[in-house]
């Protein structure tokens, strides 16, 4: 998806650019595979069984939230940079959204424009903070996680908002497409399509776009950008915009899924949110990632997390299983990179 | 090629040595910090041949009250020839995260629910679905604001915490200033304590003056920085109730950190380490325990009855609550329901 080829703007990217893809696609995807086939084996084991329609939509459903902050936090990561905010930021646009439907009585429709914009402003903040006044990424988005994690919880008095009743809001978000049912309850959930759609959204913007060329280039290498004469500071104000409008967005969807804006929510959203853009192949080190990889992950993490619940594996293994993925994974990505080089 | 394989072996590598080490412990779904006594219920698998299978959706894991939980559900389960799996989320605000487990666990069909919600209007839309499966829901701890629970299991918090305010009225002599801090005005925990301890003594105790309620989050170190200003405010303050557990262990901070201890009558809530040693040492007058383990117990109980397809449930089943301190800590009784 991140392709761009024939654009000569980053450095030494071309025909090579093709094949890691390819690999990377191919190397996430085929872990992906192996992990749900081997919870399958595991509940054959036990009696049960994985590959069930009602288990493909609860992953979809808790992947969802997550795979949207993931998508932001990819155009961040390939930029070099890390945004640690995208979870509180999560969690201000819900309440925003909550407020502006509840206590403000305005049509649903605007209190999803505002949750969304909410979350545009809190990474414009983001972007300034880091391009204009030159300070750490790391430091400037674990400043407005705190920020936003406190405003949240300012807002609403520490208190949940409900949506009263349901306005078609909730019902929309977790129903399915035209109410289509494929097996006795379940459907896909609207949830899961509209991370699909805005995956496809982000894949556009960061393989067709000028947006997504500069989000390599700042990556690669950001004073050859600087010196062909890109504005790089706009662009990463940009850059982090557009990842707060994602967060903004998983905000949205994560008040309707609960009917209500959860102030003490979100915070340690925005680690699981990195670990799917890493385990996705993307680099921290800047200048390298796909969308279909972060999506990949994101599925990746919520499999395992399911998967361990439903074979009934105590919970403290689940996290510690849930970490050494998390290394393995990375080094593997290391190898792959290694040889490559 | 040998990529792909490399990364499938090291994941299925990984995953198998997660779960080789987890199904190596006799009880996978038992915490090691738990009572090496605890009964090996076979928790392995979520249809065991014949015995019906109880999820158990906590509101944590990881806090020893909510083990002894836990122990209690497992042991009862034993007794009763049930299979339960005990979960819960990492922190009491992953609202999101305790929806994917009730989800989870509608999905491995059980013979019954047990569930203490976070926020029960979230889980609303969930919980429905286990009622269209004709699955039975046991609410407990905090309960659920909702009518599909067949009934509540927990402490009567109201009236333990009235108890708690005849306590310290008694040890001050009735008149004086009373410092009160609670964990949270949302939760009906919160709520509950709250009210009980003032409302007995507005009824019983005119010439106690109440200061607070203040609110810590259950948090030791906001606590203890609420107590301190509590008492520099006011010098002639004769003692402090703690609400749960981080609250009263914050007090307990303050007092030792000002150099007060024995000065104050310090009254709290559950166990924990910090305040066995308070009261055992003479910092703290004692305090309220509930019946954790009767909690879990009598979930396990009243979902075997739901199973078997029995009627007339109470709306509320109380596990009962204790006053302990110095004279009687030590007590059978008492012990089997403190946590460390």
């Amino acid at each position: 998806m991140s392709k761009a080829p024939g654009l000569p703007i980053p450095a030494g990217r071309s025909g090579a650019v093709i094949r890691a893809d390819f690999f990377q696609r191919f190397l996430a995807f085929g872990a992906l595979i192996a992990l749900i086939l081997f919870f399958q084996v595991w509940c054959v084991l036990i009696g049960t069984n994985f590959l069930t329609f009602e288990n493909f939509v609860n992953i979809l459903v808790a992947t969802a939230v997550v795979g949207i902050l993931a998508l932001g936090e990819t155009f961040v990561i390939i930029t070099g940079g890390i945004d640690l905010s995208v979870g509180t930021v999560m969690t201000i646009s819900m309440v925003m959204t909550a407020v502006a439907i509840t206590s403000q009585h305005l049509p649903v429709p605007v209190g999803i424009l505002i949750g969304v914009l909410t979350g545009g402003v809190m990474g414009l903040a983001n972007g300034l903070l880091i391009a204009r006044l030159r300070i750490a990424p790391f430091i400037a988005t674990l400043g407005i996680l705190n920020v936003a994690r406190g405003l949240s919880l300012v807002i609403t008095q520490t208190r949940p908002i409900y949506f009263a009743g349901d306005n078609g809001f909730q019902s929309g978000v977790m129903g399915n497409l035209f109410g289509v049912k494929i097996s006795g309850e379940f459907g896909i959930p609207n949830i899961a399509i509209i991370m699909f759609v805005a995956a496809l959204f982000a894949a556009f913007i960061l393989g067709k776009t000028v947006l997504g060329r500069y989000t390599f280039a700042l990556g690669s290498n950001e004073e050859a950008a600087r010196l062909s004469g890109v504005n790089v500071a706009n662009w990463k104000v940009l850059v982090y915009t557009v990842c707060g409008l994602f967060a903004g967005l998983a905000g949205v969807l994560t008040g309707a899924r609960l009917g209500s804006a959860q102030p003490a929510t979100g915070f340690g959203y925005e680690l699981v949110a990195v670990s799917a853009v890493v385990i996705g192949g993307t680099s921290l080190s800047g200048g390298e990632g796909t969308i279909l990889g972060t999506v990949i992950g994101a599925f990746i993490v919520y499999v395992l997390t399911y998967g361990l619940q439903f074979v009934n594996v105590a919970q403290e293994w689940q996290i510690v299983v849930t970490g050494a993925v998390l290394i393995v994974a990375v080094y593997i990505d290391n190898l792959r990179r290694r040889q490559r080089a | 090629m040998a990529h792909k394989r490399l990364l499938g072996l090291a994941t299925v590598a990984i995953l198998a040595a997660g779960a080789c080490s987890s199904s190596a412990t006799p009880v996978p779904t038992t915490a090691p910090t738990t009572a090496p006594t605890t009964a090996t219920a076979p928790t392995t698998a979520p249809t065991t041949a014949g015995k019906p299978y109880i999820s158990i959706v906590s509101k944590g894991f990881q806090h020893q009250f909510w083990q002894a939980v836990k122990k209690g559900a497992e042991d009862e389960a034993a007794k009763e020839g049930a299979t339960v799996n005990f979960i819960g989320p990492n922190t009491e605000s992953d609202v999101q995260p305790q929806l994917d487990m009730l989800s989870a666990e509608l999905a491995k069909k059980p013979a019954a629910l047990c569930f203490a919600a976070l926020d029960s209007k979230a889980a609303g839309p969930t919980l429905q679905k286990f009622q269209d499966a004709k699955i039975p829901v046991i609410a407990f701890d905090s309960g659920v604001d909702s009518t599909i629970p067949l009934t509540t299991v927990s402490t009567d918090n109201v009236a333990a915490a009235a108890l708690a305010a005849d306590k310290m009225a008694a040890a001050i002599g009735g008149s004086g200033k009373v410092g009160v801090i609670i964990h949270d005005q949302t939760s009906r925990t919160g709520i509950d304590r709250g009210t009980g301890f003032l409302n007995e003594m507005k009824a019983k105790y005119p010439n106690i003056t109440i200061i607070g309620p203040q609110y810590g989050g259950g948090d030791v170190a906001k606590s203890a920085d609420l107590a301190k200003s509590m008492i520099a405010a006011n010098p002639d303050i004769k003692g402090f109730f703690g609400g749960n557990e981080g609250s009263i262990e914050g007090v307990i901070n303050a007092v030792t950190e000002l150099h007060k201890n024995g000065k104050l009558t310090l009254i709290g809530y559950d166990s924990g380490q910090p305040q066995l040693d308070a009261i055992n040492g003479g910092t703290e007058l004692g305090a309220i325990t509930q019946n954790p383990i009767g909690i879990g117990a009598q979930c396990v109980v009243y979902a075997m009855k739901a199973i078997s397809g029995g009627t007339g449930f109470p709306a509320h089943v109380d596990t009962g609550f204790m006053w302990y301190d110095k004279t009687n800590i030590n007590d059978p009784t008492i012990q089997a329901v403190l946590y460390k």
